[in-house]
């Protein structure tokens, strides 16, 4: 007992160095945590505060997790989130890998240069912002795109309530969101590859082509590896405001256009059903945890080099 | 290289660029269309009448409009410095081979990287517990701490100030904290430079959080007041004192091209700096891995 007092002691100045996070980390994020009961409960608000709430709510055991689970929308949420993130993590990764290829071969350093901050101005913005951009080219009355079926002396079409296109616009923004920031994450690593490997390629008489596909890309697979695995475990989650703000919160579009965050969010904000959103919520945690452990699990066998931890 | 290469790919990444910073020269050209004129013809690329209607129009709700800017100047300025002041002290820390409890410590944040308490709880702890719910704190502390950062920055720290640097300092009897102020921080300002700009970011263009927790609207930040921009604008209109005398300006609200003309103004400071920051951007991707 003494050496541990003692201990913390010593160390006191590097505990008080931790001391905020370590507040922050219980209040945000391990107290939400031990919320996650809340999803085999039936939340009572009690006037004694939270901790009161929650410990008085009756629990249900899995009754949340099985009305979940008896409506279509588990289905539909998990098939959006899984079948859009492979989508983006298939052609996100060719994308940035291509873009960043293309870039380090321009000749103009100059203009490769302005290029990539021009490429890198949708990661800065927000997706509401992202949504005006969308909805300048589909508004129905106004946008640019009717305008053009206009002259061509076609009908207009009502984008923000016909489902059909919206996997297409989606992945097309998700994509204009984020090559930028890829490309110049692979650029990054492109310049930093040592030349001599490229000089002895020439010496051999390697084609461009050759070299791009017998050294850069041979030297790029452990970010591709590093990139891709954080990606797969974070297949269970979306990025909220592009599935939110960009088809404008439409119910015409739910169907191809809701993922577990948005399902959680609505679930919550306008329904109140605190138990069942609450159990989609720790459903997407729980499988998101599982894939990250196995994913790195899997990496770990085959490269261990390149697994996450 | 084939000259004639060359020229194809500078032309196939000129398209891309265009695609990225089209939208906004367009909103930005919208903005400054006469509504009439959208009415008839829809957004057009060159409009046949041109007007600042828009941009005196949200001169009339100025009031709403500066108080929104207001807000997201301060959760972002105060937000940053609070980010960066918690992760700098957290990851210097946990990178220090002194500090026995540092494996713990740098488990406690990692493992909020695996598993996360989600949103409904996470909703409940703020409103509930930490009765957060419509203050400036609402926006500013959620975002304040980032598990990322921190194994990002240990990694920086564990990289770039090695502890025979500061050996010479504790020899000469300084304290930790000021060896920390006055030697780590300064050697670690590009690695705080990269948290920071992430951090000034994440705040200017939330609205997530304000989503969640805001209804109050003198605590509106620019980007929700941005996204509920239809319902705001009518209510922005009956709130103009001199309504009459304003009305009189216009002969129709330029609905249309007062909503570019909003988006036009909360993008334009991040539009105009971002090439300016970039690199710090692109410098924090090399700082860390995740592995010591």
């Amino acid at each position: 007992m003494k050496r541990i007092l003692g201990d913390l002691y010593k160390n006191r100045i590097w505990l008080l160095m931790v001391l905020p996070g370590t507040i922050w980390l219980l209040l945000f994020s391990y107290l939400p945590m031990f919320g996650q009961v809340l999803a085999f409960k039936k939340f009572r608000i009690h006037p004694d505060g939270f901790f009161a709430s929650v410990m008085n709510s009756d629990w249900v055991g899995w009754d949340n997790f099985k009305y979940l689970f008896s409506t279509n929308d588990a289905f539909v949420i998990t098939r959006n989130t899984i079948l859009y993130n492979l989508v983006f993590i298939v052609l996100g990764l060719v994308a940035a890998v291509v873009t960043a290829i293309l870039l380090s071969e321009l000749v103009n350093k100059k203009l490769s240069k302005f290029y990539q901050t021009g490429m890198l101005f949708p990661h800065f913005i927000s997706w509401v912002i992202g949504s005006y951009f969308v909805f300048t080219f589909l508004s129905t009355e106004f946008g640019l795109v009717n305008n053009v079926l206009g002259w061509f002396g076609k009908e207009p079409i009502s984008w923000y309530s016909e489902s059909k296109y919206w996997p297409f616009i989606l992945i097309f923004m998700s994509l204009w969101k984020g090559i930028g920031y890829g490309s110049i994450v692979y650029l990054a690593s492109i310049v930093g590859i040592d030349k001599t490997y490229y000089e002895a390629a020439m010496i051999d008489g390697a084609s461009k082509w050759k070299q791009i596909k017998h050294v850069t890309l041979p030297m790029l697979k452990p970010l591709m590896i590093i990139l891709t695995i954080m990606n797969i475990g974070r297949i269970f989650n979306s990025d909220f405001g592009l599935f939110y703000q960009v088809p404008r919160d439409s119910g015409a579009l739910y169907s191809v256009t809701n993922v577990i965050d948005t399902y959680v969010y609505r679930g919550l904000m306008n329904l109140g059903d605190i138990g069942m959103s609450t159990a989609a919520g720790l459903y997407q945690s729980a499988v998101g945890f599982a894939l990250v452990m196995i994913t790195n699990y899997i990496v770990r066998k085959v490269d261990e080099e390149s697994a996450l931890f | 290289m084939h000259p004639a290469v060359n020229a194809i790919i500078s032309v196939l990444l000129g398209i891309f660029t265009l695609v990225c910073i089209f939208p906004f020269i367009y909103v930005v050209i919208i903005s400054f269309t006469s509504e009439e004129s959208i009415v008839r013809n829809g957004f057009e690329l060159i409009p046949k009448e041109w007007s600042i209607d828009a941009y005196s129009y949200l001169w009339s709700m100025k009031e709403q409009l500066f108080q929104s800017y207001g807000v997201t100047l301060i959760i972002t300025i105060v937000g940053t410095v609070i980010s960066v002041l918690m992760i700098s002290f957290y990851s210097y820390a946990i990178s220090r081979p002194q500090f026995k409890y540092r494996r713990f410590f740098t488990f406690l944040a990692f493992f909020t990287m695996l598993f996360s308490g989600g949103l409904v709880p996470t909703y409940i702890v703020v409103t509930q517990f930490l009765e957060l719910k419509n203050t400036i704190w609402a926006l500013i502390l959620p975002l304040a701490m980032n598990a990322f950062y921190i194994i990002i920055m240990r990694t920086f720290f564990l990289k770039s100030v090695s502890e025979s640097i500061l050996e010479s300092a504790r020899i000469d009897g300084a304290s930790e904290w000021r060896i920390f102020f006055q030697i780590v921080f300064p050697l670690s300002l590009p690695g705080l430079a990269t948290i920071a700009l992430f951090s000034t970011l994440g705040y200017w263009n939330d609205w997530f959080t304000a989503l969640l927790y805001i209804d109050e609207p003198s605590l509106v930040p620019l980007q929700s007041l941005l996204m509920k921009i239809e319902a705001n604008l009518e209510f922005m209109r009956q709130n103009v004192d001199v309504s009459l005398m304003q009305q009189s300006l216009f002969d129709t609200i330029p609905q249309e091209s007062a909503k570019m003309a909003m988006v036009v103004i909360a993008t334009l400071p991040i539009a105009v700096s971002y090439p300016f920051f970039q690199k710090y951007f692109i410098s924090g991707l090399t700082i860390g891995g995740v592995k010591e």
